[in-house]
């Protein structure tokens, strides 16, 4: 028991020797380690703080302070150039950024269109051969530009173009309006991703105005006044241009436009197309077949008829009578030929009773379908 | 409707890393500080633009000429200097008979004014008059706020804000323990700001963590509250908004228990139970007559997958 009360002993003396490093404190003092912050919400001993400013100031700050880095003390460290570094958490006190969150770019018309088609950008070679040249000139950039003017230091005439006119005047006019455009574009581009409105960009001038611009023109002048051309007079039988909506002072309606057909919608249409025709058959309208085949008959019977008509008569001749036995018949049967009973009197008296009467059948259903139309 | 200003394309390379460089950033460089002087500004003021430098020393900048301004009115000197110079916070000094020793702290976001705290000077003490070992330059200082009023008063919670945003240099992962050696500490109460500056002095305590003992530095300054102009609940959050990329994500199925150790639940397929081996009983045996009939099957599958076998495999030979 003596050992353990010397070295208990000892202990107290070692401890005596430093001072404490735990702080007392009635409310818990608030942190953040990760931007070495204290916020010590206590009440302040106002009496302590009159008489001896400096020193309650200094221990009160002393206290947190070693609060504060006790904490920084328990951090995992590591070793980094010969110092012990802790590291430090995520702050969790939040402080304002100095300009806002980064948004995502804006896409262009075009990648918006490539993105619905599903166009996807293919890399290509920087370098082209040039067989005129015999060798590899890049696509683009000054270079190409230097190898360009090399290749085409004449150009041929193009059909029936005008001698006088300078081809090499054309080409760069060509080029300059390209870029141009690719310029337009490009601030189309950035005022839609800026929410900007743009003017309209009403008459181009061009060189020569056709009869049709003149029109355009004239009609779009006439409503630019002040009382959107209320007080304007006309010409007589004076007529607006068309397509000059765009052009007008006052708004235009929004423009509908279809939505672009995605891939697959564009296949599956593609592919009903084709299936459509691969897939044709005819189309049955039982009506119209059955009154053709009736008409057919019919006419071939009329053809028989006339094709027996000289056997007819001989046979006409034979049996004068045969014109009351008609009669008889068209009573008995009631068949279509009765309906034409001044053909029916040069009728065979002797033509087999069981085709008549199929005709006569027929006739009959011949005849209803004629009513209906 | 306005005319949209044509955007020139930077032409070189350099231009094109300047332009994006200017562009809102998801990880934002330290914010730099600018200080300036009023129409007037007496020595406590002049002093005390000077010790604020040094203590923002390198991310801070002094502009010698005196400016016919007041921010309270009219900040928009401030917005332009502040974009100028990429700088978003500022400290305004100034002299008149109705605000002696003014001093105007605040802060800019996307280039507009956000906050703007008056504080007036009262009993200042500068860095020179304490005749002592300073601090080294650029070290991450620890804040320390005393009293009720931080955290009670709308005011002074955005003055608190201000504060360690003007004081507490820049976010870092990892701090050098011997590094710390600077406090700034700022004690509210009665209306009166209290601000010291002390150097830290790490002891022996017998344990890994040091004891502290405090020694000053200064500036040290009693400062009271002035004018305000604070921003909108609303702008603050905005401006507080933190970048989508920054947020952690939490990682699934990864826990740690208490000793530290990490343990992943990984995906564990269905366990076939209708083969699993259970205890043995006679009755479940298998009689001769079904091993006998076992073992036929057996033999006649394996002659089977023989012939198959030389079948393809003179196939092969043959092609």
């Amino acid at each position: 028991m003596d050992i353990v009360n010397e070295v208990l002993q000892k202990a107290a003396r070692e401890a005596e020797k430093f001072k404490p490093i735990t702080v007392e404190k009635h409310l818990e003092v608030e942190f953040d380690v990760g931007n070495l912050l204290a916020f010590d919400t206590n009440e302040l001993d106002t009496r302590k703080l009159r008489s001896a400013t400096n020193d309650y100031l200094r221990d009160l700050t002393r206290d947190n302070t070693q609060l504060l880095l006790n904490k920084v003390w328990e951090l995992p460290t590591k070793r980094v150039d010969e110092a012990i570094v802790a590291e430090l958490p995520k702050p969790s006190y939040l402080i304002p950024r100095s300009l806002p969150v980064p948004k995502p770019k804006e896409p262009t018309k075009w990648e918006r269109f490539a993105k619905e088609k599903g166009i996807v950008k293919n890399k290509k070679a920087k370098l082209l051969w040039d067989e005129t040249l015999k060798k590899w000139i890049p696509r683009y950039g000054y270079k190409r530009a230097a190898a360009e003017e090399q290749k085409d230091w004449l150009i041929e005439l193009p059909g029936n173009a005008d001698p006088m006119e300078d081809q090499f005047a054309k080409k760069k006019k060509i080029k300059d309006e390209k870029v141009a455009k690719n310029e337009l574009q490009r601030m189309r581009n950035i005022a839609k991703a800026r929410k900007i409105k743009i003017p309209r960009v009403g008459m181009l001038s061009t060189d020569r105005p056709s009869t049709k611009d003149l029109h355009k023109a004239a009609t779009v002048a006439k409503v630019s006044t002040a009382s959107v051309g209320k007080f304007q007079q006309s010409l007589p039988k004076e007529k607006p241009a068309r397509d000059v909506k765009s052009l007008m002072p006052v708004a235009p309606a929004a423009k509908r436009k279809k939505p672009n057909l995605t891939p697959q919608q564009e296949r599956k249409s593609n592919i009903d197309i084709i299936d459509k025709i691969l897939n044709k058959k005819p189309k049955i309208d039982l009506e119209a077949a059955v009154n053709r085949e009736m008409h057919y008959q019919d006419s071939e019977r009329s053809e028989e008829k006339k094709s027996q008509k000289p056997k007819a008569g001989r046979g006409g001749k034979k049996r004068s009578a045969g014109a009351g036995g008609g009669k008889k018949g068209k009573g008995k049967f009631g068949g279509g030929g009765g309906g034409k009973p001044g053909k029916a009197s040069g009728k065979p008296a002797g033509k087999p009773a069981g085709k008549v009467r199929a005709h006569g059948g027929a006739g009959k259903k011949g005849g209803g379908g004629r009513k209906r139309r | 409707m306005p005319v949209l200003q044509r955007i020139k394309k930077p032409t070189t390379h350099k231009g094109k890393k300047v332009l994006l460089s200017k562009e809102p950033q998801v990880i934002e460089n330290t914010k730099q500080t600018f200080l300036l002087k009023g129409r007037k500004t007496g020595g406590i003021i002049n002093d005390c633009l000077k010790d604020f430098f040094s203590l923002k020393k390198p991310d801070a900048v002094m502009l010698s000429q005196k400016n016919d301004i007041l921010p309270f009115e009219d900040a928009s000197f401030l917005e332009q200097s502040g974009k100028k110079r990429d700088a978003n916070l500022f400290i305004f000094g100034s002299h008149t008979k109705k605000r002696p020793n003014n001093l105007i702290i605040g802060r800019l976001y996307d280039y507009q004014l956000l906050d703007m705290v008056e504080l007036g000077v009262e009993n200042f003490t500068s860095m020179i008059e304490f005749k002592n070992e300073k601090v080294g330059l650029g070290l991450k200082p620890c804040l320390v706020f005393n009293g009720d009023l931080w955290s009670q008063h709308h005011e002074y919670q955005r003055l608190k804000n201000l504060l360690v945003d003007l004081f507490h240099r820049e976010t870092a992962s990892a701090v050098r323990l011997q590094g710390i050696e600077h406090v700034i500490a700022f004690t509210a109460v009665e209306g009166k700001i209290y601000m010291k500056s002390y150097r830290i002095l790490l002891k022996k305590s017998g344990q890994r963590t040091p004891r502290i003992e405090l020694e000053e530095i200064g500036p040290s300054a009693e400062m009271k509250l002035r004018r305000t102009k604070l921003a909108s609940d609303d702008l603050l959050k905005t401006a507080c908004k933190q970048p989508k990329e920054l947020k952690i994500k939490k990682k699934k199925n990864v826990t740690k228990d208490n000793l530290g150790t990490t343990h992943g639940r990984i995906h564990v397929p269905k366990q076939k139970i209708d083969k699993l081996q259970t205890r043995k009983m006679k009755g479940l045996k298998k009689t001769s007559a079904e091993r006998k009939e076992d073992r036929a099957a057996l033999k006649k599958r394996r002659a089977e997958q023989e012939a198959s076998g030389i079948s393809t495999k003179r196939l092969r030979s043959q092609s």
